[in-house]
């Protein structure tokens, strides 16, 4: 195998960033806790940039508030704003929680918002609202380190350590709605009682309001969080972001649970391992059902394995989602010429025995679209894995793309496109077949109605 | 039911002109009260955002850029530049140790790739606070690289969407009047803030072809570099809706003596009292007999369509919320040529003037917000029983969780809504939304018609 550390022409400039900021990450993060509304502490226009591109995902209200910084504050500080804000926010939302976010401002000018909020505490009587702040320059990571740090900051600031319950923590990463409901369903059919952090499934992908409320419905509710220490184990399907930001990890040092960081579960193999651990922990085997999807993902992958084999894949986006769809994609003989992710990560420590046995495959930390773009040109995919962003791209190139990932803006149903396990992988892989398919009909003359 | 926060009282109007009114606006946006609004960047984005073969550089990290990128419907005739986003992605030694040196590099290097016309360089907040001396460096490289490099100063801070607007006109005054006027005709205008979104502009320009002006530059929709230098040979400037461009066409009557129009190209009304205007104060008799019957021609070819339009559409209720206030007014009037009654109408930056227009415009039990944010916008939506918003993305899903139309009147939008046919898109973009049968199965269940619950 051969996982070079190829490098485009160095360049200094951001071209079409591949990433998002750390704030956005940690405002997902913070949307799958019951009655939690995140709040960043910077100029207004983060909060609401931030809003406007979620929407444009998951196309449900996703209310961010701000500390809304005028000059004043970013001279003088912000606390008058942020206790203003906490204020209002308090007054009408009554939240559980207030998932308070850092942006580039704010950590520029030395805010030092832990104390402040430690002096608002004092100040306010706060009721039953949870305070919880994670540090999030954009800086220093990318919306995935984000997301990372403010699942890390809630569990620090929540779990207690409680009477043992028999249950497990799952830590299921930046994935879509869909995967962490097919998750949710796993381990209900095994009788386990999750926690998981966090849990966007409903209130990111709801129904229809007979009349509007503060707070979608769902989320995990923060009495659940704080019994996460007393769980029997922590599952993590984020296996490549930095080992500090590991939720999973803390709650090891801290509460002496065993904490399991493997990859997303997509593919065969992955989802085995993940099936297996959760049965593990079951103490019972995987209902009949999921042992027939397994089955019948199987089946397909022999029904369809020449469409697939040996054909090039280019899979860009968060790292964990990135070598999670590599791996599957090695699996079923396909070849990730290209896999790309944002920076922060430990990709390329990891990327070697993951892809063991790939040929050719070139892994890359932090490229923006236009790197993309000239080793795409060299590397010739037959399709495209990730995001809505990689549209002109593929256009230009002329290979279909298979949307997948963080955003999905110009489809629909972006937050429930499924990958885990064996159904998500049924999917994924009945997509990438079509695909493949479709734009083989397209191309040839004749019209093939048989394929 | 959701309380106005107290200290947002003063920036909604409920209960009519008989209760006195003077609304408080143009303030920064209160804290912690979820505000539909972005920042100073936001506005010098937007405007200067078309211009198409220059390059955009946002001198920041990552996210201001990022969010960013292609996310308008503003289209090029040509050079497709303005849809990249660049950035200097700064990264923590740049916050540290300053970003200039980097900025330098990003910038050579980004105008030695693509060679465009000009450059403009815009500050995100934390450049405001390291002290990124971005004036200097563009110096450098304009001096360099012989094309005009222009800082932005929109540190996101300073002020509202507003000051970013102002921002984005001074920086294009430095631009205009950098080249030779000749041969432009006496016969002749700007067009100002006009985005070209979905290709606007080209009818609007076509219309002003039929008249026989000729159009000098357009700032910014389908904008080019040279054009706008050579901008202060027109004879008039007609500045379009939201007052975006408002710093741009005063400067320019002070400096080149070029006086300004304050239009709308959206429904009828307003695109033909456009139309009109600029006959008059261009032309001759000519000129305008040329317009009536432009404008006779147009409103014919739409009216049939309209008028079915409106016989389906008679009687909904309707909640206005835009950026520019200027737009509201015309939204307001396009609906009431569908038979829509306005009945909750605000924007993000109206001034006190635009509001004591906006309330004269509605009726009196219209509801006016400045600066608001969902809580407020779900509580209007349900106690005027409203059944389309017109908005942007962040309105969107307000409306749709609540069972009730939308149309997407921003930047974002693929649908062109100004002109004669913008108008009938407009009324079919309502019309496919408002009596779509997927209402009929939402748990508030309304009738396009009547607007009672059941
Ligand atoms: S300033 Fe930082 S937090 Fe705000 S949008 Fe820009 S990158 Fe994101
Ligand atoms: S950092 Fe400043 S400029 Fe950038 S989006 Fe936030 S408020 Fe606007």
């Amino acid at each position: 195998m051969t996982v070079s550390d190829y490098q485009t022409a160095p360049h200094e400039a951001t071209r079409n960033a591949c990433y998002l900021c750390a704030p956005l990450g940690a405002s997902i993060a913070f949307s799958g806790i019951a009655r939690c509304l995140p709040y960043l502490h910077g100029g207004q226009g983060c909060a609401t940039y931030i809003r406007r591109y979620t929407i444009s995902h998951f196309r449900e209200p996703m209310d961010i508030a701000s500390s809304s910084f005028g000059e004043e504050a970013t001279v003088f500080g912000g606390k008058d704003n942020l206790f203003c804000g906490l204020k209002n926010v308090i007054s009408q939302y009554q939240p559980d929680l207030i998932g308070i976010a850092s942006t580039c401002l704010s950590e520029t000018i030395g805010e030092n918002v832990p104390a402040l909020i430690e002096e608002f505490r004092q100040s306010v009587d706060l009721g039953e609202t949870q305070l919880v702040f994670a540090s999030t320059p954009s800086y220093a990571g990318s919306h995935l380190t984000g997301f990372h740090k403010a699942v890390l900051a809630t569990a620090k600031a929540l779990a207690v350590k409680k009477e043992e319950h028999g249950g497990i923590n799952i830590m299921p990463g930046m994935i879509s709605p869909a995967d962490i409901r097919y998750i949710k369903r796993i381990c209900q059919d095994l009788g386990i009682s999750a926690a998981l952090l966090p849990d966007y499934s409903d209130t990111l992908d709801g129904v229809s309001w007979p009349e509007y409320h503060c707070f979608p419905e769902g989320g995990t509710p923060v009495s659940v969080l704080k019994g996460m220490g007393g769980a029997k184990a922590s599952i993590e399907l984020c296996r490549f972001s930095d080992p500090q930001l590991s939720a999973a990890s803390f709650l090891e040092k801290c509460h002496g649970l065993p904490a399991y960081r493997i990859g997303l579960p997509v593919g065969v193999r992955a989802a085995d391992e993940f099936m297996d651990l959760l049965s593990g922990y079951a103490g019972r085997p995987l209902p009949e059902g999921y042992t027939r999807e397994r089955g019948r993902l199987l089946d397909a992958y022999v029904d369809a394995h020449k469409y697939v084999f040996g054909r090039k894949a280019l899979v860009y986006g968060d790292a964990d989602f990135v070598m999670g769809i590599g791996r599957f994609l090695a699996e079923i003989g396909m070849v990730p010429v290209l896999c790309t992710a944002d920076k922060g990560g430990n990709l390329a420590g990891q990327a070697e025995d993951l892809l063991a046995g790939v040929e050719k495959a070139v892994v890359l930390e932090g490229a923006d679209f236009a790197d993309i773009e000239t080793l795409a040109t060299e590397l010739k995919p037959d399709i495209f894995i990730g995001s809505s962003k990689g549209y002109k791209l593929a256009r230009l190139l002329g290979v279909p793309l298979v949307r997948l990932g963080f955003p999905v803006h110009d489809r629909l149903g972006g937050a429930r496109l499924r990958c885990v396990g064996y159904a998500g992988t049924q999917e994924l892989f009945d997509r990438i077949v079509n695909a493949l398919l479709e734009h083989r009909q397209d191309e040839s003359d004749i019209g093939y109605s048989y394929m | 039911m959701i309380e106005i926060l107290k200290d947002r009282k003063q920036q909604v109007r409920e209960g009519g002109k008989a209760a006195g009114f003077d609304m408080v606006c143009d303030t920064a946006s209160l804290a912690g009260s979820v505000s539909q609004r972005a920042c100073v960047f936001c506005g010098s984005r937007v405007v200067l955002y078309p211009i198409a073969d220059a390059l955009h550089l946002v001198h920041g990290p990552v996210g201001c850029a990022a969010y960013t990128w292609d996310i308008r419907g503003a289209l090029s005739s040509g050079p497709q530049l303005h849809r990249m986003s660049f950035s200097t992605d700064l990264r923590e030694k740049d916050v540290i140790f300053g970003g200039e040196k980097k900025l330098y590099r990003v910038l050579t290097e980004l105008i030695d790739t693509y060679h465009p016309k000009a450059a403009f360089v815009y500050s995100t907040c934390i450049v405001g606070v390291i002290g990124d001396d971005v004036e200097a460096v563009c110096r450098t490289v304009s001096r360099e690289k012989g094309i005009d490099v222009i800082p932005v100063h929109s540190e996101g801070f300073r002020g509202t969407k507003k000051n970013g607007y102002q921002a984005a006109c001074q920086a294009l005054s430095r631009l205009v009047g950098t080249a030779d006027t000749a041969g432009i005709s006496k016969l002749s205008l700007n067009i100002l803030g006009d985005f070209n979104i979905a290709g606007e502009i080209w009818q609007i320009k076509e219309y002003y072809r039929r008249m026989g002006i000729q159009v000098v530059s357009t700032i910014t929709g389908d904008g080019r570099v040279d054009e706008i230098r050579r901008a202060h040979g027109a004879s008039l400037n007609v500045v379009q809706c939201s007052g975006s461009m408002m710093a741009l066409a005063r400067m320019m009557q002070e400096k080149y003596g070029i006086p300004y129009l304050r239009v709308s190209y959206f429904g009828i009304e307003d695109m033909s009292k456009a139309l009109y205007e600029v006959a008059e104060k261009l032309g001759d008799e000519a000129m305008l007999s040329r317009t009536r019957e432009l404008v006779s021609q147009e409103v014919a070819s739409i009216m049939p369509e309209l008028r079915e339009y409106r016989r389906k559409l008679e009687g909904a209720r309707a909640l206005v919320y835009t950026g520019g206030a200027f737009k509201v007014f015309s939204m307001v009037r396009s609906l009431r040529t569908l038979g829509i009654k306005t009945v909750v109408a605000g924007s993000q930056t109206g001034d006190k003037d635009d509001y004591r227009q906006l309330a004269d415009l509605c009726d009196e039990d219209t509801v006016l917000l400045d600066d608001t944010n969902p809580l407020e916008l779900a509580k209007y939506v349900q106690e005027k029983g409203v059944d389309l918003i017109i908005g942007g993305v962040k309105e969107r899903p307000i409306a749709y969780k609540l069972g009730v139309g939308f149309c997407d009147h921003n930047h974002e939008r693929k649908i062109c809504l100004a002109g004669y046919s913008g108008m009938l898109n407009f009324a079919r973009e309502v019309y496919t939304s408002v009596c779509s049968p997927v209402w009929s199965l939402m748990p508030r269940r309304r009738l396009h018609t009547g607007g009672e619950q059941t």
